[in-house]
């Protein structure tokens, strides 16, 4: 079966430097994978790359589309992108407040989709983010509090109800869990993982945190410098590391 | 008429310009058009994109009126009628019949408007989706791409809070089937009298520097939901004074102890219909 989403040979460079140099990843259905690297050995730019937000200098971005067509990133117009970025695909950001929209209602912010797909029923739109907010743990209460009112693990939680809400096959993820403390973080993880093994969701997630990867992800790319230089099984990469920075990333954390 | 001034204050070069702006955005209606606006011996805020259009549009046979929230008499309304019987010698009015260019603040007459008038409205934020996106650059592209989902948004903000869509003024329109815009700060008792309009509306803004148009016989709705429908404000008493019902009404304190009267915010209107009872 051809892989939800594919990039080949993903390079872009900033001046001299390098960020991403000939990414090659398949992400299949169903299938959570996880970037991890050190900061600043690219993740982000290729998170931004499969998105769509971030144009490479050479490669390309494959995904299948809800009809089974293959298609090209660089070949669609920004209409059908955004179009894709909004129903098909979610993208759930590291600081919250990019990926909210901080003065709208949390009810507004799940709805926002949905209104955009032309849905025009408020009694309509008003059940389903409440479903929504419910699923994510958001008491109903809260529907009409602006996400300001809200604790950090709220907001992830929030962003996640709101990318969910259109049903979308692939969700990317940078770093969702960073910033928060750690009981926080183990209810937001459990959270992702329940949603995505319930919605046979694809999810990419970017992650400096092992444990984060260890928990989600099924399989796991390893970044160094803008290239990959380990992907496989999670528990193989993390338990026995073929490649020498692997080994140190994974000897380097601290056991709890 | 003063001499010391090209007629209608601008010079011709300027006019030029406004025109054709002014014609794209008839030929696109709602599409907001970028044009150079001049500083204008007013404030911002006062009118200077209405003003400009006003100037651009002005012949020497056209008869002018100008309204400020409906009335003819006050500040603002005077001021500018007078200033351009100053710096082009047209003729001015106040009756909405006698009229053939009606420059407006935040009001459109109660009188039907015919063929062959021209409504000019001041603009003070022409971007509908301004106050839930602030990026020009983000504007633009949902415009261009008709993705209007976050108007609803707001909308829907209004009914959570309040229960009901309790935008009054400035409440959004789809015109023409396609553009997303602001009717300017009229209330929402206005929007029915836009669509279908015999009369070209114009619409600038001075201070952003856009130029848009609903021109005549022009499909223009107002958004809503299905569950909470586009509804105009209603008034349980006629006007005070001309005994209208159906009329925008003004509320006016009368003294310290509680006294008020709600009256026409249309003078115009107002004393036609107290002439006509005489």
């Amino acid at each position: 079966m051809t892989p939800l989403l594919s990039a080949h040979g993903l390079t872009k460079t900033y001046g001299p430097r390098k960020a991403c140099d000939g990414v090659d990843i398949d992400v299949t259905e169903g299938e959570v994978l996880a970037i991890v690297g050190e900061s600043g050995s690219g993740k982000s730019t290729l998170l931004s790359m499969l998105a769509g937000e971030l144009a490479p200098d050479s490669g390309e971005v494959r995904y299948r589309d809800r009809e089974g067509r293959v298609r090209s990133l660089g070949e669609i117009g920004p209409a059908e992108l955004r179009a894709l970025a909004r129903t098909d695909w979610g993208f759930v950001r590291q600081d919250a407040a990019q990926g909210l929209r901080m003065a709208v209602s949390a009810g507004g912010n799940v709805g926002e989709r949905l209104m955009g797909l032309g849905q025009r029923h408020y009694g309509n739109i008003r059940a389903q983010a409440l479903d929504w907010l419910d699923r994510v743990e958001i008491a109903a209460d809260r529907i009409d509090d602006p996400p300001t009112c809200f604790s950090g693990g709220m907001r992830q939680r929030l962003q996640i109800a709101r990318n969910l809400v259109t049903a979308p096959g692939l969700v990317l993820m940078d770093e969702p869990t960073s910033g928060l403390d750690v009981s926080v973080q183990a209810r937001l993880l459990d959270l992702i993982r329940r949603l995505s093994g319930e919605l046979g969701l694809a999810v990419v997630i970017v992650t400096h945190d092992l444990a984060v990867a260890r928990l989600l992800s099924h399989r796991i790319a390893v970044m160094r410098a803008g290239k990959v230089v380990e992907t496989g099984l999670t528990d193989q990469v993390l338990d026995d590391p073929a490649d020498a920075y692997t080994q140190l990333l994974v000897s380097s954390v601290l056991a709890a | 008429m003063s001499e010391a001034y090209n007629f209608a204050y601008l010079d011709e070069g300027t006019k030029r310009m406004i025109r054709r702006a002014l014609l794209k955005a008839v030929a696109v209606p709602g599409y907001q058009v970028p044009f150079a606006s001049r500083e204008m011996p007013m404030p911002y805020g006062w009118g200077t994109g209405g003003v400009q259009v006003t100037a651009a549009i002005l012949g020497r046979s056209d008869v002018l009126k100008v309204i400020d929230q409906g009335a003819d008499d006050t500040t603002n309304a005077v001021s500018i009628r007078r200033f351009f019987a100053k710096t082009a010698g047209v003729a001015t009015t106040t009756r909405t019949t006698e009229a053939t260019v009606i420059q407006t603040r935040h009001r459109i007459p109660e009188t039907p408007l015919t063929e062959g008038q021209t409504l000019v409205y001041q603009v003070p934020i022409p971007e509908p989706l301004r106050f839930l996106e602030p990026r020009e650059t983000e504007t633009r592209q949902m415009h261009a791409l008709a993705e209007y989902g976050l108007m609803h948004v707001k909308l829907y903000e209004d009914i959570s809070r309040h229960g009901h869509i309790a935008t009054t003024y400035a409440y959004p329109v789809e015109v023409a089937g396609r553009y997303v815009m602001d009717p300017s700060p009229t209330p929402k008792f206005d929007n029915p009298k836009m669509d279908d309009c015999p009369a070209l509306q114009l619409f600038g803004a001075g201070r952003e520097r856009r130029i848009y148009a609903v021109p005549p016989y022009t499909k223009v709705r107002s958004l809503d939901f299905e569950d909470h429908p586009f509804r105009v404000q209603t008034f349980t008493e006629p006007c005070a004074l001309c005994g209208a019902r159906g009329h925008y009404l003004d509320e006016v304190v009368t003294d310290d102890a509680g006294g008020r009267m709600f009256i026409c915010s249309d003078t115009d209107a107002c004393e036609t219909r107290r002439e006509d009872a005489r």
